[in-house]
């Protein structure tokens, strides 16, 4: 039972912190989708994303900067195995299924439903 | 004339004046709360993928992301989320059907202008810096890893 509130508290705060960025400073939603991705991958190049995903589940893995997390875990993994190869090879290991799923689901979705008038 | 010769700090001051004041607190705990629900609508799926199709941890919390990022881009679809990200603004964006919900409402929004340039480039139109930010952030720290050895 306690993963369901560690995931709704920290999951959260993510975005509670994320609102407050939002409403004090002038960077737009993009802004705030593309540095949850680059402190994902950073985080996970510090070894904490990790703990964190133990911790609170998928209050780190819904939240978009689970994106920056299997990116940098696929090149990780990657590049211990094939060296200078890995690094490219690796960065959609992982986040494979997470980023063609969107790609596809969002095409359907675009291509079933019409604008509101 | 006189009333037009302003600078862009004393227009931006009139501006924030005649707008109505933020609540930013409330603002605060209604991304918190819808938010934070997102999250534990997502594991309890990832817990619901582990009991009942036998799927890893790791396995389950894929297929997790993918039922969220399918139920934002629907929602989106049925105008469903953008009545919910008015509410919650950030608890909204930031869990991964808002990444769903900023692929499908360009793209729908452009769907008149073509399968191509409509809905084909609009998809990307803010999925596309984030994944190139992604890949080259952990491009970056793949890189600094296997230099140093981190």
């Amino acid at each position: 039972m306690g993963i369901f509130i560690k995931a709704f508290l920290v999951g959260g705060l993510i975005c509670g912190i994320c609102q407050l960025i939002l409403d004090n400073t002038d960077y737009t939603p993009a802004h705030i989708l593309v540095g949850l991705v680059i402190i994902g991958s950073i985080l996970t190049g510090l070894g904490l994303y990790d703990p964190l995903k133990e911790f609170a589940g998928a209050g780190v893995t819904i939240p978009v900067s689970n994106f920056g997390y299997i990116l940098t875990q696929g090149v990780q993994e990657a590049a211990e195995k094939d060296g200078l190869l890995g690094l490219f090879k690796g960065v959609l290991d992982i986040a494979s299924a997470g980023i063609s799923a969107s790609v596809i689901i969002a095409f359907f979705m675009a291509l079933i439903f019409n604008p509101k008038k | 004339m006189k009333n037009i010769n302003k600078t862009t700090d004393e227009f931006k001051k009139i501006v924030q004046k005649e707008q109505p004041p933020v609540n930013k607190t409330a603002n605060f705990f209604k991304a918190f709360l819808v938010g934070g629900t997102i999250c534990l609508i997502g594991q309890v799926f990832q817990e619901l993928y582990m009991a009942f199709f036998n799927y890893s941890q790791q396995d389950a919390g894929t297929m997790a992301t993918i039922t969220m990022i399918f139920l934002g881009g629907l929602l989106t679809g049925l105008d469903i989320y953008d009545e919910i990200g008015q509410f919650a603004g950030a608890g909204s964006l930031v869990p991964v059907t808002g990444f769903a919900n900023a692929m499908v409402a360009p793209a729908l929004e452009y769907k008149q202008e073509g399968f191509i340039i409509g809905i084909g480039a609009n998809l990307f139109s803010i999925a596309g810096p984030v994944l190139a930010y992604g890949m080259v952030s952990a491009f970056i720290v793949g890189l600094l890893q296997t230099l140093f050895g981190g």
